[in-house]
């Protein structure tokens, strides 16, 4: 309980420091949000754009606009879109997070459980074929631009095989569907997007996952094990594996930025209506109050990601909670 | 210094890093002579040839406008070297002099500077530089800028933990006695011998930068056509996703191999400096 209090109290100044970017970011914009409903509009004199300026406050010093601007986000009122819609932005916001972070959790297990075998098994059979190939692939998937390889599967498995549904969220006839079909027709279409959010991750995974076995294996307390003469089963997934599986916690939370700012390219790509089409959709518009709104929620994000994964890490390993 | 002759001698002998080192040798010299090697002017317009499949008269075939795909993605190489290297650059360059105030000085500095580093790694690198792209507009060099700034963390962690140790030698503590200034002591004693992790940093941030860039441009907000580059050239790609494979596949190849050559080099480079560090 002390640990969760003093790491909630780490966060805030943090979360200042997050608000403070955001708002310099706002601030490099050339002119100011007004120019974009004001320069192009011949109705618009000198009177009426300084009355604008004055009702979003911008005639005001900075350090009024950043503190009036902060109270604003306490509340969570970022305002209103800038798009013609000019709705609310956290109801915006609020009506697409669901869709990202479904796409975003199963992908996360998707990581998790193909490349969490993945590395125990290279380790353990380190330099054998296995251990080769899946160095190669990890590779590969590095160097890999996700939206390539979401365009490679698009053509493979929507144009040429016809398997798969190459964009959008739901069919067309979702609506006449029973409840049964409405969620295999999500799960059709959302096979790709998580597949591609995942292949990156998959990598850095298996990757990181083998050299933690790597590790471990070579750690005293295994040759004891061995030496006490455990069968191999017993050595590597009692004690070893155990041991190996606990930094990864730390991965969980250290990807959650990666993985929900890579959104934006694949909800683009397979239209689907998630926060990062969103993000997308308002950088293209110049729909300031959207953008300033998504970027400190994902940072938010981000922080509570990192907050869960101690906390998980302190559970599983007592030497956190003692050592603090 | 890092770069002597045990190095030299064990960074020949690893495949890994020499293959890297060819790839990128060879982008190189695509780059430099893209005006000998293009078949075509990248932006040349061949009306009769819209949409061509790969043939003998365009190996990789033609893009909606009838240009030419491989001369494009010749042209294409300078754009993602450059981007490459000036982001990491000023990547480099920040990380370093913040890393080094860090660690040199600690106490105050180095706590604001890394509450500045853990705040930057929050934000999904991808919103912010999507974000401040937004605001001031895209261009070439608004990417470089934008991709430099925004990655710099990692190299300042490393360093701020180089400083952290070297600092505390015996050769420094000497300096320190001589009273050397602290300018001499940071520029002089402790940075070069902190090099070598940056260089393997730097050498897999190239790497990132090329892939940030290309995301950038497919979605539109990075190069701008008509100029080339390998990002934009996939936008087309999607465009034509039904009818025309060639324009998907062959950009994406030069972005993959361009990576990699990067990673093989990095690691490479790692692997030799420190044997102990292979995994």
């Amino acid at each position: 309980m002390r640990f969760l209090v003093k790491r909630i109290a780490l966060m805030i100044p943090t979360l200042i420091g997050i608000t403070i970017i955001s708002f310099t970011v706002m601030k490099m914009a050339p002119g100011d949000p007004t120019s974009l409903m004001t320069d192009l509009n011949p109705n618009m004199n000198e009177e009426a754009v300084k009355r604008i300026r004055a009702h979003y406050g911008l005639d005001q010093p900075w350090s009024i606009q950043y503190f009036k601007w902060l109270r604003n986000m306490a509340v969570l009122d970022f305002g209103r879109s800038f798009a013609p819609d000019n709705r609310p932005v956290i109801d915006k916001i609020a009506e697409r997070i669901p869709i990202t972070l479904l796409i975003n959790i199963l992908s996360m297990v998707l990581i998790f459980s193909v490349a969490i075998p993945i590395g125990v098994m290279s380790a353990v059979k380190q330099d054998s074929m296995f251990d080769r190939v899946s160095s190669l692939i990890v590779f590969i998937g590095f160097a890999i631009p996700t939206f390539w390889l979401a365009l490679l599967m698009m053509i493979l498995f929507g144009v040429k095989l016809d398997w798969l549904p190459i964009s959008g969220f739901r069919s067309l006839n979702y609506s006449h569907l029973s409840s049964v079909g409405r969620i295999l027709d999500i799960g059709k279409h959302l096979i790709m997007p998580i597949f591609v959010s995942a292949f990156g991750g998959l990598a850095g995974m298996s990757r990181y996952m083998r050299s933690n076995m790597l590790e471990v294996i070579r750690q005293d307390y295994i040759t004891t094990a061995r030496a006490k003469g455990l069968d191999e089963r017993t050595v590597i997934f009692k004690h070893a594996f155990r041991n190996a599986l606990l930094p990864v916690i730390t991965i969980l939370g250290l990807s959650v930025p990666g993985l929900i700012g890579g959104s934006v390219i694949f909800e683009t790509i397979f239209a689907i209506p998630g926060m990062g089409q969103l993000f997308y959709q308002s950088v293209m518009m110049r729909d300031y109050p959207t953008i300033m709104g998504i970027l400190v929620i994902g940072a938010a994000l981000t922080l509570v990601g990192n907050l869960l994964a101690d906390l998980l890490y302190s559970w599983a390993d007592p030497r956190i909670r003692v050592s603090d | 210094m890092f770069l002597n002759e045990d190095f030299v001698k064990r960074i020949r002998r690893n495949r890994m890093a020499m293959a890297g080192l060819g790839i990128v040798a060879i982008l190189f010299c695509v780059a430099i002579s893209a005006n000998q090697l293009a078949p075509y002017p990248p932006s040349r317009i061949d009306t009769a040839n819209i949409l061509a499949p790969p043939t003998w008269k365009h190996l990789l075939g033609t893009d909606v406008l009838g240009r030419d795909v491989l001369s494009r993605i010749i042209y294409g190489a300078g754009v993602s070297l450059s981007v490459g290297f000036v982001a990491v650059g000023i990547s480099t360059l920040i990380g370093m002099i913040l890393g080094a105030l860090s660690g040199y000085y600690s106490g105050l500095i180095d706590r604001i500077v890394m509450r500045f580093v853990d705040v930057m790694l929050c934000f999904p690198s991808f919103f912010l530089i999507l974000a401040v792209i937004a605001f001031v507009g895209p261009s070439i060099w608004n990417i470089m800028i934008v991709i430099g700034v925004t990655s710099w963390m990692g190299v300042a962690r490393l360093v701020r933990a180089e400083f952290l140790s070297i600092r505390e030698r015996d050769f420094v503590q000497a300096a320190i006695s001589q009273g050397a200034s602290d300018a001499r002591i940071i520029f002089l004693h402790i940075l070069p011998n902190a090099m070598a992790p940056v260089l393997v940093a730097a050498t897999l941030g190239i790497a990132s930068a090329v892939l940030i860039e290309s995301g950038l441009s497919f979605l539109g907000i990075g190069v701008q056509p008509p100029d080339p580059s390998w990002g934009n050239m996939l936008t087309e790609g999607k465009d034509n996703i039904e009818i025309a494979w060639w324009l998907s596949l062959f950009p994406g190849m030069a972005i993959l191999i361009t990576v990699m050559g990067y990673n093989m080099l990095g690691e490479g480079i790692r692997d030799s400096l420190d044997p102990r560090l292979r995994r």
